[in-house]
């Protein structure tokens, strides 16, 4: 379904920590044509500072009782002015939401696992991914990595799934001390027969780890990146990512942004460049290139 | 009576002067599922040139007050694969398709016209001579007299489609730039490109952009550029497309008062993808309150009376 551009009233605005904040949207539009792994594009509404919509993942889907959609949250981390000014944001504030855009994830089915690995402000995608395995019944875990503990978000919503959940604090102040990508090394070394499809959103740093860890171990994965992005439909080529040629023809479909080997310099004769906005955010692991 | 919002662009009539610029509207396909492309004066492709190419690395924009810096380095998937791929999609969704033509050497911009001249469904041609995002080809033409001359000149021997040089605002007057492209027998010239611009993260000292020069573009541009539409208009006689910074009907008016037929809107179009439906509501409403029946009558109809002295 295409996608819509709602002056979404604000539900609430809880904050979780003096850096984060979930936004909750009035878009029940924007709610019913999501699928986890989509992202919206927003601002406040009526401003012209910001002038351009930030890209976030859709956190959740809200509904009411009785099941309907009723709109959106986005999980917000204050990094700039704009994400400043939605941390701000008071109930009865307008904000303009585009979406839902770009490419979901695929759930995977049982018997195969799916392991989500988020990173931080990376957890985004994986509340309504969560959902999606859960009710295929898919075993799903979350593998968790904050700085503290209280940047620890939503474990309760995440149990109350039935998704196993693997935390680690860099300071140890909950679960494993250390990196997330500990805990998911362990588990690749025992995967079962079945395997798991690892899904993951978190830092640059994160994602390379895990999509070199999982091939390293032969489990596909599903990355979801986050560049900066000026539109969020494919008209400005700021957010272009780096896959290997193959790969670009195969997902760039009939917006190719694949180019001949004639095209690429010597330094990137192993990658085109892609829009992540309308041929990602989400991208076979094995597909990218890193630096 | 229905307004009319038709504007002529030398032997061009589009529906009416709302145009997608280049670079900021992908091919133009990118945008079918939220817009009816038919619904445009125009759109304007990225920039084409005989090859392919991928541009700069990321990160490539950033955003500043009331606007943004860009560059993306022209990636873009040259002309005999749009000809190919994208052309046919677009005359099927009706857009009435301008094509920006760059190129390195003067003879690279006559090839990629003569290959655009022969396909089937380009409305326009833009000769883009004023990029400033990279070294080789176009801006040497573009802040050059004789440069623009003889780049409009070998190009309008090769296609007899509507040639549209799309001029540079970093040079001193752009207007002589203007009569150059006309004198050399262009049908109209767009104007403005992006300002040349930087942008340093301070923490850092580093460029907030990879390229470390872009351009800048966005409303706060938009004074500049219309006072540049304006000198232009009281120097050319050949059409002007104007464009800088507008963001809805109003905008779009200041233009045209100031001189422009038609304009384009860039990166308004990246902030609201729906602005073009807004802006045409816009125009209507000012037609009827100012009784216009034919919208292309405002053009250049500026009065530089000063205004009443407004006391607080």
């Amino acid at each position: 379904m295409p996608p819509v551009d709602i002056d979404a009233t604000v539900i609430a605005n809880v904050r979780l920590s003096p850096d984060y904040s979930v936004l909750s949207l009035a878009a029940p539009e924007v709610g019913k044509r999501t699928q986890p792994g989509q992202f919206v594009m927003v601002k406040p509404a009526g401003v012209s500072d910001p002038l351009l919509r930030r890209p976030f993942s859709v956190f959740e889907i809200l509904r009411d009782a009785s099941g309907t959609v009723t709109g959106i949250s986005i999980l917000n981390k204050c990094a700039g002015r704009s994400t400043k000014a939605l941390y701000a944001l008071e109930p009865g504030d307008v904000v303009s939401c585009l979406g839902p855009l770009g490419v979901p994830f695929k759930p995977v089915l049982a018997p195969t696992e799916g392991w989500m690995v988020a990173g931080g402000v990376g957890l985004a995608p994986f509340a309504t991914l969560a959902e999606a395995l859960r009710a295929a019944r898919t075993p799903t875990t979350l593998f968790y990595g904050a700085r503290t503990a209280g940047e620890l978000f939503y474990l309760d919503f995440f149990a109350s799934l039935g998704v196993n959940l693997i935390l680690t604090t860099e300071d140890g102040g909950k679960g494993t001390k250390g990196r997330v990508t500990g805990p998911l090394e362990n588990a690749l070394k025992s995967v079962g027969p079945a395997g798991a499809m690892v899904y993951a959103c978190g830092p640059e740093p994160m994602l390379e780890a895990v999509a070199k860890l999982a091939a390293r171990y032969n489990q596909p994965s599903q990355v979801s990146v986050e560049r900066v992005m000026g539109c969020g439909l494919g008209g400005c080529y700021s957010c272009v990512v780096p896959v290997k040629p193959t790969s670009a023809k195969a997902t760039a479909g009939k917006h190719g942004d694949d180019l001949s080997s004639e095209a690429r310099s010597a330094k990137e004769e192993h990658a085109s460049l892609v829009r992540s906005c309308i041929t990602g955010p989400v991208f076979d692991g094995a597909e990218l290139v890193w630096d | 009576m229905a307004p009319d919002l038709s504007v002529q662009i030398g032997s061009l009539t589009l529906p009416n002067p709302l145009i997608a610029a280049s670079g900021c509207f992908g091919y133009g396909l990118e945008y079918e599922q939220v817009v009816d492309l038919s619904s445009l004066g125009g759109i304007v492709s990225k920039g084409l040139f005989m090859k392919e190419r991928q541009g700069h690395a990321p990160p490539r924009i950033v955003e500043t007050p009331a606007g943004m810096i860009n560059a993306i380095g022209l990636q873009g998937i040259g002309v005999h694969r749009f000809v190919n791929e994208k052309l046919p999609l677009l005359r099927k969704a009706g857009a009435r398709t301008f094509v920006n033509v760059c190129g390195t050497t003067l003879d690279e911009y006559v090839e990629v016209c003569k290959v655009l001249s022969d396909a089937e469904g380009v409305a326009a041609i833009e000769l883009n001579i004023s990029c400033p995002n990279i070294k080789e080809g176009g801006i040497q033409f573009g802040c050059s007299l004789n440069g623009t001359y003889d780049v409009v000149s070998a190009v309008r021997k090769a296609t007899t489609l509507p040639l549209i040089p799309k001029l540079t605002p970093n040079v001193t007057d752009v207007a002589s730039f203007a009569r150059a492209a006309e004198d050399a027998g262009a049908d109209a010239v767009s104007l403005v490109n992006t300002f040349l611009a930087m942008a340093i993260d301070v923490e850092t000292r580093r460029p907030k952009i990879s390229n470390v020069l872009g351009g800048l573009s966005g409303p706060a541009i938009r004074p500049i550029a219309v006072r540049m539409v304006w000198e232009c208009f009281q120097l050319v006689k050949i059409p002007i497309i104007g464009m800088g910074g507008i963001t809805d009907a109003r905008d779009t008016l200041e233009f045209m008062l100031a001189g422009a037929t038609a304009v384009q809107i860039g990166t308004q179009n990246f902030v609201d993808p729906f602005v073009w439906s807004k802006v045409l509501d816009g125009l209507t409403d000012y037609m009827t309150r100012h009784q216009i029946t034919k919208l292309s009558e405002v053009v250049g109809t500026f009065d530089p009376t000063p205004p009443k002295a407004v006391h607080a």
